[in-house]
């Protein structure tokens, strides 16, 4: 058994027909996608027949400063393959993206994670609450202004 | 004449034995049965994430080793592996069979733990825990021989692990490798056909391996829902790929699927320890490398490592300074989390406390 990795350009090229308009820009290790558009590529990638990424392994956010950065991990456990999109979120007031729960559902805690200390939020995730922390917890911890 | 009922909220945890730390979830039952059920975490959360931003690549070392407690060598691998990962190098072969020897012992030790609180959370207060926990016991003195800790262990480093063995380490390993082969016969003879265990675990709250997979649930858990999948085999790392082990799979996902997958573990694992201790050849540990790291400006990796809960990950971004600028780590404990609302839902309240013990997640890694 060998792991292969799927290099961002294939990925691309399928997403160009399968959810028109999403992506960014792509090179061998990643394709990068609009925020909002994370819900289509995500149901796009899950169904596909080729891709078959049935298998979310980890989302990351990473606070840049001049943007925030959602890094999708994602494991096709009958391909054995890997694959990973990623996305860039501007803003710092309200930074927002699509969430996928509605096709991963391992995405439910991490994206309420990342809500609570990263403060990008997920539109369309059924319970957006803070996870880690309090409600009216001020700020969010990982971000690199905040200590 | 009926009488009326209406649903009742109850908290469980955060302060609850059965909880494997400080676990909460409220839950609501119509009378016996679950009706409702939501997590609550955070009773443990330190921010781990943030800290090893404010530490050099070697410190951040010491904060792996408190987030699964009950697995600290296979956390220290895993971010080991990433910093390698980041950084290009490889530990020398030594310092690999070390690695592969020390996380092998230390998985025995977490199932140990996993099997003893599951079967004393079905009611067999005691004894079978005290077995599993004798021979935890003698795996903790073999860390102290190596590191000279026995929880909070710090033994790997980026480039292998800091001490070769002390000259009394491998009789005391041959020792209890013996010794255990008996006392893991006991402990199988006494839990695996037991009776009153199979009338309780068995059928109860089953997992399908579609909704596992999409929960993002791995390791043991994900196994027993009949996924054959390890990353030990999958993407060898270390040693693993000089060895020679099964992937042992459940078939329906329930309790007893669990509760056998990790008893069958414990067994690969020792095939594996025994394995490295016939090919470990003398050599050094550690590679050479200076004492502060630097990875290059905008280098990523993601270091990930099948640890005794799962899919353990570390996500690690550099900015060319000494201190990771972003560590994610990706706890399986956590996301395997996801399946407690599937796993409870319209089950009785005797076997809320088995299911989550079946699911074996440690806090220290699930709030970080």
């Amino acid at each position: 058994m060998t792991l292969s990795v799927v290099s961002g350009e294939t990925l691309a090229q399928r997403l160009r027909e399968a959810a028109p308009n999403s992506v960014v820009d792509w090179d061998e290790t990643a394709v990068w996608v609009e925020p909002s558009s994370l819900g289509s590529v995500a149901s796009a990638l899950h169904g596909d027949a080729d891709f078959d990424f049935k298998f979310l392994n980890a989302i990351s956010a990473i606070d840049f400063v001049e943007h925030f950065e959602l890094v999708y991990h994602l494991t096709s456990i009958a391909k054995q393959h890997t694959g990973m999109v990623r996305s860039r979120v501007y803003g710092r007031e309200e930074p927002t993206a699509a969430s996928v729960v509605g096709v991963w559902k391992g995405a439910d805690f991490q994206e309420r994670e990342i809500w609570d200390l990263m403060g990008v939020r997920f539109t369309g995730h059924p319970n957006m609450k803070r996870i880690m922390l309090w409600e009216g917890f001020e700020g969010h911890p990982l971000r690199k202004d905040f200590l | 004449m009926t009488i009326r009922t209406e649903p009742m909220t109850v908290n469980v945890g955060p302060q609850h034995p059965s909880t494997h730390g400080v676990f909460r979830v409220r839950i609501t039952f119509d009378g016996e049965d679950i009706v409702e059920v939501e997590p609550v975490l955070g009773y443990l959360h330190r921010g781990t994430e943030k800290l090893a931003e404010e530490r050099n690549y070697v410190q951040v070392v010491t904060l792996t080793d408190r987030l699964d407690y009950t697995s600290s060598m296979i956390n220290n691998q895993a971010y080991c592996l990433a910093v390698e990962q980041l950084l290009g190098i490889e530990p020398p072969p030594r310092g690999k069979y070390l690695r592969t020897l020390a996380a092998e012992l230390q998985r025995i030790a977490s199932h140990l733990i996993a099997v003893g609180f599951f079967v004393q959370e079905l009611g067999a207060f005691g004894t079978p825990l005290m077995y599993t926990f004798r021979s935890r016991e003698r795996i903790l003195d073999l860390f102290e021989m190596l590191c000279g800790a026995r929880i909070t262990v710090s033994y790997m480093r980026p480039g292998g692990v800091f001490a070769d063995t002390p000259p009394d380490f491998w009789p005391a390993l041959d020792q209890f490798l013996n010794e255990f082969e008996g006392e893991l016969e006991e402990i199988e003879n006494l839990l695996l056909s037991n009776e009153i265990l199979m009338v309780r675990t068995r059928g109860v709250s089953p997992l399908p391996a579609d909704v596992a997979i999409n929960c993002s649930v791995s390791g043991p858990v994900l196994r027993a829902s009949g996924v054959n999948w390890d990353w030990r085999k999958i993407a060898p790392y270390d040693a693993y790929d000089q060895v020679e082990f099964d992937i042992p799979v459940g078939e329906n996902g329930d309790n007893y699927d669990r509760f056998w997958v990790r008893m069958q573990e414990v067994r690969q694992s020792l095939r594996i320890v025994r394995q490295c201790v016939a090919q470990i050849e003398p050599g050094t540990v550690r590679r050479e490398l200076p004492m502060v790291l630097r990875a290059a400006p905008g280098a990523e990796a993601y270091g990930r490592v099948e640890a005794s809960k799962g899919e353990l990950g570390f996500f690690l971004v550099s900015d060319g300074g000494v201190s990771p600028y972003r560590c994610k780590i990706r706890s399986p404990s956590l996301i395997n989390l996801t399946i407690t609302e599937h796993l409870l839902l319209g089950w009785k309240l005797a076997d809320m406390i088995v299911s989550l013990g079946s699911v074996d997640i440690n806090m220290g890694e699930v709030d970080r």
